[in-house]
């Protein structure tokens, strides 16, 4: 598993630099990485992660199913060629884990994978036997992130993965909820734990966390991961059956997909969003969300309005 | 799990309805050819529930649907489902609970049974023909292959529903005596009832089928509480009576 450098970072680092002087500049343009997708830095580390992951909820729980675990390791192959690198499972979610082993295994050493898993069991102490089981699923060195699923035993396991980063078996830290679930907890434990990545459901339609959660991310340097970006395919289907306002050619979308997405990525406390797919096209259409232009403010507003009068 | 109202059924779907079927579909081809002995059970459950009761026709309706259950508690749900379902390894557990729970059946040392009333034999039988021969095919008007076909003995779905179906026909006779057998219940209605929401939340067109067969056998066996039906003496064994 690289731990590949950030992209210019003598750029970055100056953008960082204004950025702090002068607020307005958050807003500016996120970083391109070399094959023009839109990265964002890492607070903790300055570490470029492109804008746009790949999910695993649903999609790539497909058990023992050798043509559909080829499939979905077609859909990693795709999902690097065009400038992704976070993954992102669970335990929970059934064989997805296996199922992105085998991708890795089929694509070869040569994956740019950013691994982010998740510790989801309700006993503190069986916590490091699960991440150990699921890194052998995953069949790599060691996990990048490792967050606490949707806050089960979060401290007992947040120790455990503090320690795991202070030895070096870890990158980075985080916690996770979703479906607006939490978020006095999820805010706390921001406010008073050293975590590198925060993890919530945000999307067109699911905007609370632009209240708090999303600020106190900038104000703490957190990282912020976005699931649900297309609330589990209903947003898109409810918005496929309208057309794609001419005005969304301005920031370059070429379809609701990559509407969705940008929006979530251009504000300016996501770091990531992590839409999933089992289709090829799909994940070509998602990762299209991080290259041409974003929206700004303005932009944003408009697309909000828009999609909540439909 | 806090907050547990804010969660929706969809919420605990691990799967896509796509990933679901094809399992069916690897399944059947990976047991074929045990449909035909499948077959043979579901025939061979009919002929029982049409002859006179006797003790030795329950006992092998209890044991063959026993065989069934612990068949499909570990080759379809520990074996298959629990590679996209972690909650299916509770569902093993379940379904071989309920063969062993079966297995009473078999082994009580004195067996009581009678014949079911008219209304109560009618909904048993529906459902036990219902679950061997037109369940497989429920799925066709809806764009399901054969290949993906859910068969009784091999498939939970109707492996339940003709249990509910065979407990209603041997009810009176089960259900007597010890009362033990009233154990039998429980495990085929809350399947019926996890099953119709598996597939409510998959958006699938056949999702009330499960739960209105348990509906169906449910109020069938409850009416038996109002109105006791008539009892027929058997060989060295007496009349159920109403529990």
């Amino acid at each position: 598993m690289p731990d590949t450098p950030p992209t210019a970072p003598n750029r970055r680092a100056v953008l960082k630099a204004l950025s702090a002087l002068v607020p307005s500049l958050a807003w500016a343009p996120v970083a391109r990485a070399q094959a023009g997708v839109a990265t964002r830095p890492i607070p903790s580390s300055g570490e470029a992660l492109p804008v746009v992951g790949l999910g695993s909820w649903i999609t790539f729980n497909v058990g023992n199913d050798r043509p559909a675990r080829d499939a979905c390791a077609e859909v990693m192959r795709a999902f690097f060629a065009a400038g992704g690198r976070l993954i992102d499972s669970s335990p929970m979610y059934g064989s997805a884990q296996s199922v992105i082993g085998h991708g890795l295994a089929r694509i070869g050493g040569k994956a740019p994978v950013f691994a982010a898993d998740k510790v989801w069991i309700s006993s503190g102490a069986s916590g490091p036997a699960q991440i150990e089981a699921s890194r052998r699923h995953w069949n790599v060195p060691r996990f990048d992130l490792l967050q606490v699923h949707n806050l089960l035993a979060w401290e007992e396991h947040l120790s455990t993965l503090l320690a795991m980063k202070a030895a070096g078996q870890l990158r980075y830290v985080g916690i996770t909820t979703s479906e607006g679930r939490r978020h006095r907890e999820i805010e706390a434990v921001m406010r008073s734990r050293p975590i590198d990545f925060v993890q919530i459901s945000y999307n067109l339609l699911d905007r609370e966390v632009e209240q708090r959660i999303l600020p106190l991310a900038q104000e703490r340097r957190i990282a912020v991961i976005v699931n649900r970006p297309f609330r589990q395919g209903d947003l898109l289907r409810d918005l496929q059956r309208h057309p794609l306002p001419a005005w969304a050619a301005e920031i370059d979308c070429d379809g609701w997909a990559q509407f969705a997405l940008k929006f979530i990525v251009s504000h300016p406390a996501v770091t990531c969003a992590i839409p999933a797919t089992s289709s090829v096209a799909h994940v070509r259409q998602n990762l299209g969300a991080a290259r041409g232009r974003l929206p700004d403010v303005a932009m944003r507003k408009r697309m909000a309005e828009h999609v909540a009068a439909l | 799990m806090s907050e547990w109202w804010t969660y929706r059924l969809s919420d605990f779907l691990l799967f896509s309805p796509r990933t679901y079927y094809r399992l069916f579909e690897l399944y059947n081809a990976e047991v074929w050819p045990l449909h035909g002995l499948a077959l043979g059970v579901g025939l061979a459950l009919l002929v029982l529930a049409a002859r006179q009761r006797s003790v030795w026709t329950v006992r092998a309706a209890c044991a063959l649907l026993a065989a069934c259950w612990l068949w499909v508690a570990w080759a379809f749900h520990l074996q298959r489902f629990a590679s996209i379902n972690w909650a299916a390894t509770w569902f093993a557990g379940a379904f071989a609970a309920e063969g062993l729970l079966l297995l009473l059946g078999v082994v009580l040392p004195r067996q009581q049974f009678g014949r079911a009333g008219k209304p109560r034999a009618l909904i048993g039988w529906g459902l036990l023909v219902f679950a061997l021969t037109v369940q497989p095919w429920v799925g066709v008007p809806w764009g399901r292959p054969l290949s993906q076909a859910e068969v009784f003995g091999l498939a939970p779905d109707p492996t339940a529903l003709a249990t509910l179906g065979l407990l209603l026909l041997h009810g009176p006779a089960i259900a007597a005596g010890p009362g033990i057998m009233w154990l039998a219940w429980p495990i085929p209605v809350g399947w019926c009832l996890i099953s119709g929401a598996t597939l409510w939340s998959m958006h699938a067109a056949d999702a009330w089928v499960m739960p209105l067969g348990a509906a169906l056998a449910m109020l069938a066996a409850a009416r038996r509480h109002a109105a006791p039906e008539p009892d027929h003496v058997q060989g060295n064994t007496r009349h159920a009576e109403p529990p």
